[in-house]
C-alpha cells in the first residue's frame, strides 16, 4: 500500500459531475412555470439529500419542512401549517451549523415571502394558481415574445422570408436583432439539456440577411387618425410600424439626422452596420409612415404642438443623456461622454485618436463600444477601467473577449477618483483608487472599497466616461413626470392625466436598456394606442409554419466566426461572420420545436395575435 | 411526395403526412389514444409511439410527419413495451369501474386495454377485473375529487387520462377554452381554467368535450330517472319528442349500426319503455320555419345599421348553445337573433297549451320530455318562456345517449322489436323538418317556405345551394325571393361563428339571413349523440343520413305543406306570427337569464 497516491475521479463522482450540469442546465432553462410551492419542495428535497446529518435543526427540521410541503401540496395544508413551517425555517437558519442547513432555512423563508401568494392559494383553497404557459420557453422568455420555434421551422425549410414575416409578427426589427440582440431566449433554450442553447439570434441574422425581403404588408383600410412619436429608435420604430400598419397615419419626429436612435448612434458599425440597420428602417417606412428627422422637440417643434396635432402621441425618446463622475477635471478638454463619443463616430465626426492613449471608465456594453471603437480610431492604447472585477461586468462576455483579443486592456478594481490636466488644461492622466471587492449588498452585486495601497495615475490624453445614461425630458415636464430620471408611465405604456392618449416607453421609461426590451415596448404601446382610439385592429400575419421535423441527435452548437484579418481592430467592417446556409440549416435542425413536441401543443397554435 | 418505408412496405406519403396516416393509408392500424383527427396531436398518451431507424428514441406517430427516406416500425419489442407501459401508468390513475361507467363499450381506452390483455370482463360479462400490474393504483380522493352534481357537463377525475381531446374541442371547435390543464408535475390534471366555474367560464354547455372525451371521464348529467319516475307515476301522462338528429344513429351501442335504426323503431322502443305519447320534434321545426320564415320576410324591409354602422342579419336561435354563447361574447349580436323559440320549446308550448287543452290531460299532469341530440337542452328547458306561469313547458331533455342507456338498462332488444308509427296529432313531419338536424338544414328549410310566401310557387326541393365563404369557415348563397335577392350564410363551430360575427362587424360580409350551430356538422355533430370510440368526427355522416331520409324518404319536403301545422294554425294559432303566436312560440334574449338558475349554476 503506498503512502500516498494519485486521486482521480470515481466513476461515481464522474456520474455526479454530469448530472449536476444537466440539472443546472435545468434549472437554468426554465422559466417561472412550475406551481412554486412544488418548487419548494424539490429545491429543499435536493438540500435534504445534501444534509449530512451532524445537526438537528437540518437533519430533523429539513425533514418535516419537506413534510410539510408535501401536504400542502396533497392539498391538506392549513395557514397554520404555514406559519409552522415559517417556524421550522427560521431555527434552521439561525440554528444550523453549516451552509446546508441555513441555506436550506433561508431558501424556505425567502420562498414563503416570495411566493406568499402561491402559498395562501394552496394552504386556504387548494388551488395551484400557477400554469405552465402554452408557449415554448424561448418564446416566453423573449420580451417580444416571437414565436421562435416557427420561425426557426422556416428557416431550416428554407423559407427565409416566412422566417421574416413570423418574426416581423411582433417585432419589425428582425436585422437589428440578428446582430445586436442580447438574446435572453437562449439563457431558457431547451436544447441546453441535450448539449447547448440552439443559436437562435445567429440564425434570425441569416434569416434577415440572406431572405429576399418580400414587401411589407398593406396597411388595414385609413381609420383618419393621426399618430405622433417622438423618437425614432427601436420603440418608436416598432409602434410606428403597427400603428401604421393597423391603418392611422404615423409621423416620427426625431431630433438627428438619420432614424435608429441609439442603435444607429451607440451602438458602433462593426456590430451593425449601418447599411444593414438601413434596411429594417426602410422596411417598416415602406408602410408609409411620415418621418421629419433633424426636428428636435423643444427646438424645432413644441410638445404641445404635437399633441394638437395628433390623436394619440408616443415618446420614446431614449436615454441620450450622460451620466457624470462628479469629479475634479470632467470639463477638461479630453474628456467626453460615452453618448457624445459613440454619436461623433457614427456620425462621420469621429475624433482622431492617433497616437493617443485613451481610458474608458465603465464595465458596460457601452464601455466595450466606446472601448473597442476607441482602438479603431487609432489610439496608441485602450483601457478600459472599472471599479469591480471583470465578473462583475454587465457587459456580455464576448464583447469582453473581443475587446481584449483586439489589443484593449481592461483593468479591474481601480475606482477612478479624478482626471489631472496639463497647463492647457487638457487630460493628462486619470487618477484612480485601487479596491478591493467587498460585501454583497442588497442587489447581490458586491461592493468595492479603498484598498490600503495609494491612488496612482494612469497616464492618457483623453478619458471617455460610460458609466450609464439618463433621459433628458425637459422638452415634455408639462405633461410628463419622472422618477429617478425615467418617464413614469403605467404597465400598459400610458401616461395617467394626459389631455390626448399619451403613451411612453423604451429607455426614457424603462432607463437605459435591451433593443429588445424596447421593441417589446413599442408593441404594447401600439396595442393599447390602438384601443384607445377606439379600435381592436389584428395585425398578425399568418405564416404557413412547415410542420415539426424530428431535431437531430447530440450536436455542437454553430458560433459565429470572427472576420480573419490583420487590421481587423482597426475597420468598422462587421467583425462577425454570419452563418452559410450549411451551418444554418444544422443550427436549425437542433431545435427541439418545443412548441409542437412540449406542452405548446396543448393549446391553440397562435402564439401571439393582436 | 417522399417515399418512406413502413414495416417493410415501401410508400410515397405527400409531404407533411403524418406518420399515422401513412401507416392507416397501408392498412396498419397504430393504435392511438389521445389523438383525435384535426383537433388533438399533442402526442400525450405515448401509445402510437413508433421506431424510426436512425432516431435515439421512439417518436410518436400522431404528431410527427414523414421525411424522405424515413423507415419505421410500428412493432418492435421496444414500442410494445413502451404502449403497454403508458397504458398500465395511465390503468393506474383509473378508476376501471366499466360496469357503472356510461362508456363502456364506446370507451377507447377500455378497448385498449382489452386488446392489451391488461383488463378482462368476468366470464359473465359483467365486472371487469385488472391484470397484475407493477404499478399501484393511485385514485384522487377527497376534494379534487369532487364535481357539482347539478352541472350539465359531468366529469370525473378518475376517469381522466388527461389527453386534453376536450381541451381541443372548447378550444379549437368554439373558441371558448373552459377545460385547461391545470397545475403543474404530477398533480397536473384538467380543470375548469383558472379555477372558475363552468358558467364563469363561459360554458355553453354543448357537449362537444364529451363527444371528444376518450373515456367516461366527461358525461352528461344523468337525467333518465326523472322519465322512469313520471312512467311510473300513474297520475302522469308522459310525452316525448324526438329531435331530428337523434334518428340518424340512435342505435349506437345497441348493437346496431349508425343509421340503421329509424324513428319508428324508436317510437316502438319508447312504447316499450311505458311512454303514452311520442311525438316528433321534426313537426315542431316545420312550425318554426313558418314562424322564423315570416319573421324574415317582414323584417326585411326594416334592416337598417345599428349605432356602429353594423348592419346585422336575422340570426337562427335553434341552438341553445349558441344562443348562450351569444348572450356571452356577442351581446351587440343578441337583438337580432331569431325571436322564434327552438322547436323542442315550441312544441313543449303546443303540447301543454294546445294538446293539453284537446287531449285533456291537464298540463301540470303532462310529464314532457325531450330526446335530444344535445347536452344544452338541459339548460335551455330552464329558461323561462314557459307558457304556464308555474308549470315548466318542457319537464327533462335527455340525450340521444340516455335513450340508449334506458333501453339497455331494461333489456329492451331493439332489433327484435317491430316499428311503430308516432302519435297523432303531433307526429306528422316534413323532410324539411328531419334537415334541422344538420347544418344548413334550418336555413334550406326556411328558404323552401319563404320562397313559396313570397312568390307564391314552389321552387325544387334542392335549389338552395350553399358555397365556402372566401373570406372564412363558412357557406353562403344568394337567393332571389320575388326579387330580393336573401344573402345567407351557414356556420356550424363556435369559433367559425366567431370569425363570421367578426367579418360582420368588420364590413367584410353581409347578409340577411344566417343559420349557426354551436356543434359540427350541427346537430347531427351534437354534444349528446353517441360516441363510437374512433377518434374522427362522426356529425358529417350522420348529417348525411338525415339528407338522405329528406331526399328518398319523404313525400313532404315542405313545412308549409306540413297538413297538422296547418290544421294547428287553422284551429289554434290563426297565422304565423299572431298574438297567440307570439305569446306560445316566441321569446325574449334576456342578456342575462334571471330565471335560468340551473343553468346559472351549472
Amino acid at each position: 500500500m503506498p503512502r500516498l497516491v494519485i486521486e482521480s475521479p470515481t466513476a461515481a463522482e464522474t456520474e455526479h459531475a454530469r448530472l449536476a450540469k444537466k440539472a443546472a442546465a435545468m434549472l437554468a432553462s426554465t422559466p417561472c412555470e412550475q406551481c412554486p410551492v412544488e418548487y419548494t419542495a424539490s429545491l429543499s428535497r435536493m438540500f435534504l439529500a445534501d444534509s449530512c446529518g451532524k445537526c438537528t435543526p437540518c437533519r430533523v427540521g429539513l425533514r418535516t419542512c419537506c413534510a410539510k410541503l408535501d401536504t400542502i401540496i396533497a392539498g391538506e395544508g392549513t395557514p397554520q401549517l404555514l406559519d409552522d413551517l415559517r417556524s421550522t425555517a427560521q431555527v434552521m437558519y439561525a440554528a444550523s451549523d453549516c451552509a446546508i442547513g441555513f441555506t436550506a432555512g433561508r431558501m424556505i423563508l425567502d420562498a414563503l415571502d416570495g411566493f406568499a401568494e402561491d402559498f395562501a392559494s394552496h394552504a386556504e383553497d387548494d388551488l395551484c394558481s400557477h400554469r405552465p404557459k402554452a408557449q415554448a420557453t424561448c418564446t416566453t422568455t423573449c420580451p417580444a415574445h416571437v414565436d421562435i420555434p416557427a420561425y426557426i421551422a422556416c428557416i431550416r425549410a428554407g423559407h427565409l422570408d416566412d422566417a421574416l414575416r413570423v418574426i416581423r409578427n411582433t417585432n419589425p426589427l428582425p436585422t437589428v436583432c440578428g446582430y445586436v440582440c442580447e438574446h435572453p431566449c437562449e439563457a431558457t433554450c431547451r436544447r441546453a439539456l441535450e448539449d447547448a442553447p440552439v443559436n437562435i439570434c445567429g440564425l434570425k441574422r441569416y434569416a434577415a440577411d440572406n431572405a429576399t425581403w418580400s414587401p411589407a404588408p398593406t396597411p388595414l383600410p385609413a381609420t383618419g387618425k393621426t399618430i405622433g412619436i417622438v423618437g425614432g429608435g427601436p420603440a418608436g420604430l416598432t409602434a410606428a410600424y403597427y400603428l401604421q400598419l393597423m391603418g392611422h397615419a404615423v409621423t416620427i419626429y426625431d431630433q438627428r439626422e438619420k432614424l435608429g436612435g441609439m442603435v444607429r448612434y451607440g451602438i458602433p458599425d462593426y456590430r451593425l452596420p449601418q447599411d444593414r440597420l438601413d434596411a429594417d428602417i426602410d422596411f417598416i417606412l415602406s408602410t408609409g409612415i411620415d418621418v421629419r428627422t433633424d426636428c428636435a422637440v423643444g427646438t424645432d417643434t413644441t410638445f404641445e404642438e404635437l399633441m394638437d396635432a395628433h390623436d394619440a402621441m408616443f415618446v420614446s425618446i431614449g436615454a441620450h443623456d450622460s451620466k457624470k463622475l462628479g469629479c475634479d477635471g470632467e470639463d477638461a478638454n479630453g474628456v467626453m461622454s460615452a453618448v457624445e463619443f459613440l454619436l461623433a463616430a457614427s456620425s462621420g465626426r469621429a475624433p482622431d485618436f492617433t497616437g493617443k492613449r485613451v481610458c474608458v471608465v465603465g464595465g458596460g456594453n457601452v464601455a466595450m463600444d466606446c472601448t473597442r471603437t476607441a482602438k479603431r480610431l487609432g489610439a496608441l492604447s485602450v483601457e478600459c477601467v472599472y471599479r469591480r472585477r471583470l465578473t462583475d461586468m454587465t457587459a456580455l462576455p464576448e464583447e469582453i473577449d473581443e475587446a481584449k483579443a483586439e489589443g484593449c486592456q481592461i483593468t479591474q478594481l481601480q475606482a477612478p477618483i479624478a482626471i489631472k490636466t496639463d497647463k492647457d488644461g487638457a487630460v493628462c492622466a486619470l487618477v484612480v483608487q485601487p479596491q478591493v471587492i467587498g460585501a454583497i449588498g442588497r442587489g447581490g452585486r458586491p461592493a468595492p472599497y479603498d484598498a490600503d495601497v495609494a491612488q496612482r495615475d494612469i497616464p492618457c490624453e483623453v478619458v471617455i466616461v460610460a458609466i450609464g445614461q439618463a433621459i433628458d425630458s425637459g422638452a415634455f415636464s408639462s405633461v410628463v413626470q419622472t422618477e429617478r430620471g425615467c418617464i413614469v408611465a403605467q404597465e400598459d405604456g400610458a401616461i395617467a392625466d394626459a389631455p390626448t392618449p399619451l403613451y411612453a416607453g423604451g429607455d426614457a421609461v424603462s432607463g437605459p436598456s435591451t433593443v429588445i426590451k424596447a421593441i417589446a415596448a413599442g408593441r404594447v404601446a401600439a396595442a393599447n394606442i390602438d384601443n384607445a382610439l377606439g379600435y381592436t385592429h389584428d395585425v398578425y400575419d399568418h405564416v404557413d409554419v412547415p410542420p415539426a421535423q424530428l431535431s437531430i441527435g447530440p450536436c455542437g452548437r454553430i458560433e459565429l466566426k470572427d472576420v480573419i484579418s490583420a487590421d481587423a481592430a482597426q475597420t468598422f467592417e462587421i467583425a462577425k461572420l454570419g452563418m452559410s446556409v450549411q451551418e444554418a440549416h444544422q443550427e436549425a435542425s437542433r431545435c427541439l420545436r418545443c412548441d409542437h413536441y412540449g406542452f405548446g401543443a396543448t393549446r391553440s397554435q397562435e402564439v401571439a395575435s393582436w | 411526395m417522399v417515399t418512406v418505408t413502413i414495416d417493410g412496405t415501401v410508400i410515397e406519403a405527400p409531404e407533411g403526412t403524418t406518420v399515422l396516416e401513412a401507416a392507416r393509408g397501408i392498412g396498419i392500424d397504430i393504435p392511438t389514444l389521445c389523438f383525435f383527427a384535426q383537433l388533438n396531436n399533442i402526442g400525450s398518451c405515448r401509445v402510437c409511439v413508433v421506431e424510426v431507424e436512425g432516431e435515439d428514441r421512439l417518436v410518436a406517430s400522431c404528431n410527427t410527419v414523414v421525411r424522405e427516406g424515413m423507415v419505421v416500425h410500428t412493432d418492435t419489442d421496444q414500442v410494445c413495451t413502451a404502449r403497454t407501459t403508458a397504458l398500465q401508468l395511465l390503468l393506474s390513475q383509473h378508476d376501471l369501474n366499466c360496469a357503472y361507467c356510461p362508456r363502456s363499450g364506446t370507451c377507447r381506452f377500455q378497448k385498449l386495454l382489452l386488446d392489451a390483455e391488461l383488463i378482462a370482463w368476468d366470464p359473465l360479462g359483467l365486472f371487469m377485473t385488472e391484470l397484475p400490474s407493477p404499478y399501484p393504483k393511485q385514485l384522487v380522493r377527497g376534494k379534487r375529487a369532487e364535481w357539482p352534481a347539478h352541472n350539465i357537463i359531468q366529469r370525473d377525475e378518475n376517469r381522466c387520462i388527461h389527453c386534453g381531446r376536450c381541451i381541443a374541442a372548447c378550444d379549437k371547435l368554439e373558441n371558448i377554452g373552459v377545460w385547461a390543464f391545470m397545475g403543474t408535475g404530477s398533480r397536473s390534471t384538467v380543470g375548469v381554467a383558472d379555477g372558475m366555474t363552468m358558467r364563469q367560464a363561459g360554458c355553453v354547455s354543448c357537449g362537444q368535450c364529451i363527444t371528444h372525451c376518450p373515456t367516461g371521464a366527461l358525461s352528461e348529467r344523468d337525467d333518465i330517472s326523472l322519465l322512469l319516475d313520471a312512467i311510473a307515476d300513474p297520475t302522469k301522462t308522459t310525452v316525448v319528442q324526438i329531435a331530428p338528429a337523434t334518428r340518424t344513429s340512435w342505435g349506437v351501442g345497441l348493437g346496431a349500426d349508425d343509421g340503421a335504426l329509424g324513428v319508428e323503431r324508436m317510437v316502438a322502443a319508447l312504447k316499450a319503455l311505458g311512454v303514452d305519447y311520442v311525438f316528433d320534434t321534426s313537426l315542431a321545426a316545420d312550425l318554426t320555419i313558418m314562424e322564423e320564415g315570416t319573421e324574415l320576410l317582414n323584417g326585411l324591409s326594416e334592416r337598417t345599421p345599428d349605432t356602429n354602422g353594423i348592419t346585422w342579419p336575422l340570426f337562427t336561435s335553434c341552438c341553445p348553445a349558441w344562443v348562450r354563447h351569444a348572450k356571452d361574447h356577442h351581446p351587440d349580436a343578441l337583438a337580432h337573433l331569431s325571436s322564434a323559440k327552438s322547436p323542442m320549446m315550441m312544441l313543449g308550448a303546443v303540447t301543454k297549451a294546445w294538446f293539453a287543452e284537446k287531449c285533456d290531460p291537464p298540463p301540470e299532469n303532462i310529464f314532457s320530455v325531450a330526446l335530444m341530440p344535445c347536452t344544452a337542452k338541459k339548460g335551455e328547458i330552464t329558461l323561462p318562456m314557459n307558457s304556464h306561469p308555474d308549470i315548466p313547458d318542457m319537464d327533462a331533455a335527455l340525450t340521444t345517449r340516455e335513450l340508449a342507456r334506458m333501453i339497455k338498462n331494461a333489456n329492451i332488444d331493439v332489433n327484435a322489436l317491430g316499428d311503430m308509427p308516432l302519435d297523432d296529432p303531433l307526429g306528422t313531419f316534413t323532410g324539411a323538418g328531419v334537415i334541422f338536424g344538420t347544418t344548413g338544414g334550418v336555413m334550406e328549410a326556411a328558404l323552401r317556405t319563404a320562397y313559396f310566401v313570397a312568390t307564391g310557387q314552389t321552387a325544387p326541393p334542392d335549389s338552395f345551394t350553399f358555397a365556402v365563404s372566401p373570406h372564412g369557415a363558412w357557406t353562403e348563397g344568394t337567393f332571389d325571393l320575388n326579387g330580393t335577392p336573401i344573402r345567407c350564410a351557414v356556420s356550424h363551430g363556435l369559433s367559425n361563428a366567431h370569425a363570421l360575427l367578426d367579418a360582420i362587424r368588420a364590413g367584410v360580409v353581409e347578409y340577411e339571413f344566417v343559420e349557426i350551430m354551436a356543434c359540427p356538422s350541427g346537430c347531427a355533430g351534437g354534444g349528446g349523440q353517441p360516441i363510437d370510440g374512433t377518434d374522427c368526427e362522426q356529425g358529417l355522416k350522420r348529417g348525411q343520413t338525415l339528407r338522405a331520409i329528406d331526399k328518398t324518404q319523404m313525400p313532404l319536403r315542405y313545412s308549409h305543406e306540413n297538413p297538422q301545422i296547418q290544421m294547428l294554425y287553422d284551429v289554434f294559432f290563426g297565422k304565423p306570427c299572431s298574438e297567440l303566436a307570439h305569446h306560445l312560440l316566441h321569446t325574449v334574449h334576456l342578456p342575462d337569464d334571471a330565471g335560468a338558475t340551473k343553468e346559472k349554476t351549472a
